[in-house]
């Protein structure tokens, strides 16, 4: 593990030793098509380091058996082991209490999980679910289909050509009809940060509950879920260095003890009779069936790593890899930035003039760099910036300056090629 | 993905890319139809005009990658002037070697279109390159459209979320 440690309050971000943290992850000494790997992918999936391997290693080695089953040795062990994870995500986000975290299988579990516990006791004929038109598919669709339903209606926060969220146009929205706000905290495609905590002070002055997806702001950002005051924040593990299948639902205990459970079976039920079953308190709850124990115990690994480096710190430096890269891209003739929010992580969609994409993401991969190419799921979005697909390059703490250098060269390669 | 992803890009494909062949539209088309890959965004029309048997007229237009948009104007210029027969029979030499189930040595009328051989080993990028013949194969059939996501596609692999 890295020994790198750092107060997460400290304002001035300590030296930032980018190799020994690269050292820490055996996939990034991969070469692909004789090249170094650059990894430039991580909006879609971060890599594991050693210390999270080597987490689900020691737990399938020596402490697995079912949960809250049995009293046996393997059985509280592996007990222990994943209520821990629990409780070191609880800290993570800065939850009042360990029992207002949900393991879900990922963001998009946790969205249907309100709307379909949250949802379909509340919303009804008429009303109207605030989203915005920067949202991923899976803050969209779950919306959709509860709309569908239950006849009620989605309203759109539009954005500026910057990628930025029209905050006026978000306030007009609002009326008598309003039920919930659903909002990325952080754009996928374009990285542009959302102001959340101002769109939930307005929303809770009109007791509109309010859902962030964080999915691409926890492996990002220091989140506080008392500090924004949501109601619901929801995140996967795999995009921060965690395991796939596994990710967490924040939600108030008020709110989440009068929803209704998302999924039966074993694990949720307080008793059972062919009558009648009772459920049993949150957070079981919501967590019918044997969980993935083993990904939640790396999940918890992945946090304590992520905090071991300090959130401050990750920040910092992917922000000093954000201005360097939006330089040296942006000094490419032909190459259009798509997404200049003000406040940004460092994700940088662009369109190459002459060069489709899937060529772009093709070609790339011939010199080792991995990029994203498509619509990223996010449709709506590229029908408002005009495009059918960008490429995309999603930055982590793990990569470097010299990664973007290789990036742009490889890009200027592309380019000479269609040329 | 393979080792050799820039071989795919040699010049026949970036000149078709650069100058298509037989792109735009035809007046009053006998066949025609609209080719979709909805993962990634291609987007073409093939039209064409078949005198008794024989294809005597085929344009396509649309938006897509370089793989399809090459596809594309080398099917045309392969299939115009031959039967409907000949072109169905080279639809079916095509996918089969583009999907790598065939090689290009063992397809008797593939000629130049042997280029693409190599898109087989690139799983992502199969579905650019015969999105143009499928969408021949509909307007053929008198299909409305073509989709590179039909059930019935053999070619169908999810693509990654974000």
């Amino acid at each position: 593990m890295s020994t790198l440690h750092t107060s997460p309050t400290s304002s001035v971000p300590p030296a930032f030793d980018v190799a020994r943290i690269r050292a820490d992850f055996p996939i990034l000494q991969l070469t692909v098509a004789g090249k170094p790997l650059v990894y430039l992918d991580n909006a879609a999936s971060s890599q594991m380091p050693q210390p999270v391997i080597d987490r689900l290693v020691r737990y399938q080695t020596t402490e697995h058996a079912n949960i809250h089953r049995a009293v046996h040795y393997l059985s509280e062990t592996a007990t222990a082991a994943y209520e821990a994870a629990r409780v070191t995500l609880q800290r993570f986000i800065n939850a009042r209490e360990a029992r207002e975290v949900i393991f879900t299988s990922g963001t998009t579990e946790g969205i249907n999980l309100v709307a379909q516990g949250w949802g379909r006791q509340n919303i009804r004929a008429g009303d109207e679910i605030i989203l915005t038109v920067l949202e991923h598919h899976s803050n969209i669709v779950p919306w959709q289909m509860l709309a569908l339903e239950k006849g009620a209606t989605i309203r759109v926060v539009p954005i500026n050509d910057a990628g930025e969220l029209l905050l006026d146009q978000y306030e007009a929205l609002f009326n008598e009809r309003t039920r919930l706000v659903s909002v990325g905290h952080v754009s996928n495609a374009l990285g542009s940060i959302n102001p959340v905590k101002k769109m939930i002070t307005f929303a809770h002055a009109r007791g509109v509950p309010v859902l962030v997806d964080g999915a691409q702001a926890a492996p990002h950002l220091a989140v506080d879920v008392q500090d924004l005051d949501c109601d619901f924040y929801a995140f996967s593990g795999h995009k921060l260095c965690g395991p796939t299948g596994i990710g967490i639902l924040y939600g108030r205990a008020a709110l989440l003890e009068v929803m209704q459970p998302f999924k039966g079976g074993g694990d949720m039920i307080h008793t059972v009779t062919f009558e009648k079953t009772t459920y049993a308190p949150i957070p079981n709850k919501f967590e019918a069936g044997t969980p993935p124990i083993a990904a939640a115990v790396g999940l918890g690994a992945a946090v304590d790593y992520l905090s071991s480096i300090g959130m401050a710190a990750i920040a910092a430096h992917e922000h000093a890899l954000l201005r360097y890269a939006t330089e040296q891209l942006g000094a490419l003739p032909g190459l259009r930035l798509l997404g200049t929010a003000h406040d940004k992580t460092a994700v940088l969609s662009f369109a190459v003039q002459g060069i489709h994409p899937h060529d772009m993401g093709t070609l790339l991969n011939s010199e080792g760099v991995a990029v994203r190419t498509g619509h990223h799921c996010a449709q709506p979005l590229m029908a408002r910036l005009g495009v059918v697909a960008t490429s995309r390059a999603s930055f982590a703490f793990y990569n470097t300056h010299a990664e973007v250098d290789t990036l742009v060269a490889s890009i200027f390669s592309v380019q000479k090629v269609f040329a | 993905m393979s080792l050799d992803s820039k071989a795919l890009y040699q010049e026949v494909i970036l000149d078709h890319n650069r100058k298509p062949r037989n792109y735009g539209e035809l007046a009053h088309p006998s066949h025609h139809a609209e080719g979709v890959n909805p993962l990634c965004g291609d987007h073409i029309h093939i039209a064409l005009d078949l005198k008794g048997d024989t294809v005597e007229r085929i344009a396509f237009h649309g938006e897509s990658c370089a793989i399809c948009k090459a596809s594309a104007s080398m099917m045309t210029a392969a299939v115009k002037g031959k039967s409907a027969l000949e072109a169905k029979t080279l639809i079916h030499e095509f996918v089969d070697m583009a999907t790598g189930r065939v090689a290009a040595q063992d397809s008797p009328h593939i000629g130049r279109l042997a280029v693409f051989s190599g898109v087989s080993a690139l799983p992502m990028r199969v579905k650019c390159a015969i999105l143009p013949w499928h969408t021949l194969q509909a307007a053929f059939n008198a299909e409305p459209s073509a989709s590179t996501e039909a059930d019935a596609d053999p070619m169908h692999t999810p693509m990654g979320d974000a």
